[in-house]
């Protein structure tokens, strides 16, 4: 495995099996310098497993890691000084405070940024004195970023970073996550929430089953579907799959919650076709709404399931 | 870009800042052996021999028999060692049957003692009994014996029960603050955050015991200044030497929370392994009463635990004034155990 320069995040042929399951099942990445990468995917596609690998915190069975253009085996102790972490729910001491947490973990770290500067990014400097244990669920994100900020890293590896968290502080945290790549930083991240991906992510890994089934920009990824565009729609009663698969445009008719969604070509083409079917089948249409093609269409092309199943 | 401090040191700080915030573990370290050492203090408090009940009744029932009871009433009471009291016939059998005296004196010619032969006080009740009677009755002692008492510092059970109490206290500060705090880690997914940062692994461990031996001396002062104030329970020997007895006790303690926290996930597992350790030490160990009463086949056992070794070596010093090559053997027994522990410990601990 060659390393180049541009090169942060590389792995090849990554496996790991627990007792019943196989997570990652030959999986190869590359992450550029500078760059935002974003690991898309439904829980349990294998994306925790695949970061802590790359983080240097779980042992692959197979395949081969490199990191910054060395490797964990060779230089691990180095490494560590030059990534920064936050783990999936990363929980902290609840009894210190949020400076005293930031202190404790830029103590690690040879080199870094001033603690109370750290705070004073992520908003904390109010709640500097207040106890890890009574803050709010975004709080404890950003501290959690913060902790990981305050090594100075090359690169910021991110498990869910927004899961749970009220669109304001996901906003904020984005925000974190920009500004960090303003600095020359690169980021890894894993989520499950598409708009996200498309929002941060230069490029994008789609990943199910442990495998990597899709990989580009978000403008590439949506490009690649035919369909550039979805109709999605409910009637009363409803239609059936055969109906809609022979619509001329249609590819892959699937449910979203109770409606249907068509990935199309052309909405111009589609639609009255649909309409006049729906009026044929002696049907009642509920609502119909068109939107531009997203990553979650682009899971829902290589895989047949809906990114989030809830 | 900013300076670091020394991660030992802030570990160590966050250690001691997460222990002082919790109240529950102040009160179990400083406060309960305080209450106990005062509790059982009062217990066992110095007083005057024990006075043993004794019944004395009159059978014939007719007046000189009666009269020669009252008397003996009297002269039984002129013994510090009983307690005799005037009983109807039955009224004394069902008194003597039922535990409440332990000797009944049955006035009539001879006098009867009835009494239960197995038990210790009611022999000695027989014995002074026997002794009063005829003394009154005109009994002259052929040999004059001079009797001295003593009452010696140092001998009471409050001397022998603070000793045991740091000891106990030792262990079980050592056990629990380590066992609960990195299991807790663990659990709380907080080890596997620290180790995704440079920090070191020994620094981490280093900063649990340092955190724990921090405490040390408020502990100490608390215990042994406790019973040196209240109780005047005196140290007899070397200071430094306790101190470093104390030292090496909760090393080795610490040592044993780590080895109970290297691979359990959860607090309850922790808990229970950390009961399962220490009850036996508790039972065993020479706490509350001397472990010399246990029988023979199992004194070896005993000795080898190390609550036991290190009680032995509290008493030691603070009672006999014991010097470091007197109490060698059982702070050796003591140190053996924390090398050990520590060495399975850090060979089979798991980060996450």
């Amino acid at each position: 495995m060659t390393g180049s320069s541009s090169t942060a995040v590389r792995c090849r042929g990554l496996v790991k099996r627990y007792a019943d399951v196989v997570a990652v099942n030959g999986l190869d990445l590359e992450v550029i310098r500078g760059e935002c990468f974003g690991l898309l995917g439904p829980n349990g596609a294998g994306k925790t497993t695949t970061i802590e690998i790359l983080e240097g915190l779980t042992e692959p069975d197979a395949g081969e890691v490199e990191i910054l253009g060395t490797t964990w085996a060779r230089e691990g102790d180095r490494l560590r000084e030059r990534l920064g972490i936050s783990l999936q729910e990363t929980q902290l001491a609840e009894k210190l405070t949020v400076l005293e947490t930031i202190r404790l973990f830029r103590s690690f770290y040879r080199t870094g940024r001033d603690p109370e500067e750290v705070l004073a990014r992520l908003s904390l400097d109010e709640k500097r004195k207040a106890r890890v244990g009574k803050l709010s669920g975004g709080q404890k994100q950003r501290i959690a970023v913060a902790c990981a900020l305050v090594g100075d890293p090359e690169i910021l590896f991110l498990d869910e970073p927004t899961t749970g968290l009220d669109p304001q502080s996901r906003l904020e945290l984005w925000q974190q996550i920009t500004d960090f790549r303003a600095g020359g930083g690169t980021v890894l991240l894993t989520t499950h929430y598409m708009d996200e991906a498309e929002r941060l992510c230069d490029r994008v890994a789609i990943v199910d089953h442990g495998q990597v089934i899709a990989l580009g920009t978000p403008a590439e990824l949506i490009s690649s579907l035919q369909a550039a565009n979805v109709i999605e729609f409910l009637a009363e009663p409803d239609l059936d799959e055969a109906a809609l698969r022979v619509l001329p445009g249609v590819t892959g008719p699937h449910r979203r919650g109770p409606n249907w969604a068509l990935p199309v070509g052309a909405l111009a083409q589609t639609v009255p076709l649909l309409l006049a079917l729906i009026e044929r089948s002696g049907s009642r249409l509920v609502h119909l709404t068109t939107h531009r093609a997203t990553l979650e269409d682009v899971f829902v092309a290589h895989t047949g399931r809906a990114l989030r199943e809830d | 870009m900013s300076r670091r401090s020394s991660p030992l040191l802030e570990l160590t700080l966050c250690r001691a800042k997460e222990f002082i915030r919790e109240p529950e573990a102040v009160f179990w370290v400083f406060a309960f052996p305080m209450l106990l050492a005062v509790a059982l203090g009062f217990a066992f408090r110095e007083k005057g021999p024990d006075q043993i009940p004794v019944g004395v009744v009159a059978p014939a029932g007719d007046a000189a028999s009666r009269a020669a009871a009252d008397r003996a009433v009297t002269t039984l009471a002129g013994s510090p060692v009983l307690l005799p009291r005037r009983y109807e016939e039955t009224e004394g059998r069902e008194a003597l049957r039922t535990g409440k005296i332990s000797l009944l004196v049955e006035m009539q010619t001879p006098p009867v003692f009835r009494f239960d032969e197995t038990r210790p006080d009611s022999r000695i009740a027989r014995l002074e009994a026997d002794d009063a009677l005829q003394q009154a009755a005109g009994r002259r002692d052929a040999l004059q014996v001079r009797a001295e008492k003593v009452t010696e510092k140092g001998s009471r059970y409050i001397d022998f029960l603070v000793p045991g109490l740091l000891g106990m206290n030792l262990m079980g500060t050592g056990i629990w603050s380590l066992a609960f705090s990195v299991t807790n880690a663990r659990n709380r997914k907080i080890l596997k955050r620290l180790v995704a940062t440079p920090m070191r692994k020994s620094d981490y461990l280093l900063s649990q015991i340092l955190g724990r031996l921090g405490f040390l001396i408020p502990e100490m002062i608390v215990l042994v200044g406790g019973g040196w104030l209240l109780f005047d329970v005196a140290v007899r020997g070397s200071l430094l030497l306790l101190t470093a007895t104390c030292l090496l006790g909760a090393m080795t303690f610490c040592g044993m929370g780590l080895l109970i926290a290297s691979r359990v996930e959860t607090m309850e597992g922790a808990s229970g392994l950390a009961n399962l350790v220490m009850l036996p030490m508790w039972l065993l160990s020479g706490v509350f009463f001397s472990s010399e009463r246990f029988p023979d086949v199992v004194q070896p056992v005993v000795k080898a635990l190390p609550l036991t070794a290190l009680n032995q070596a509290l008493r030691g010093v603070m009672i006999e004034g014991s010097s470091l090559t007197e109490i060698a053997l059982p702070l050796a027994i003591v140190a053996a155990w924390g090398v050990a522990c520590f060495a399975v410990a850090l060979k089979i601990f798991r980060w996450r």
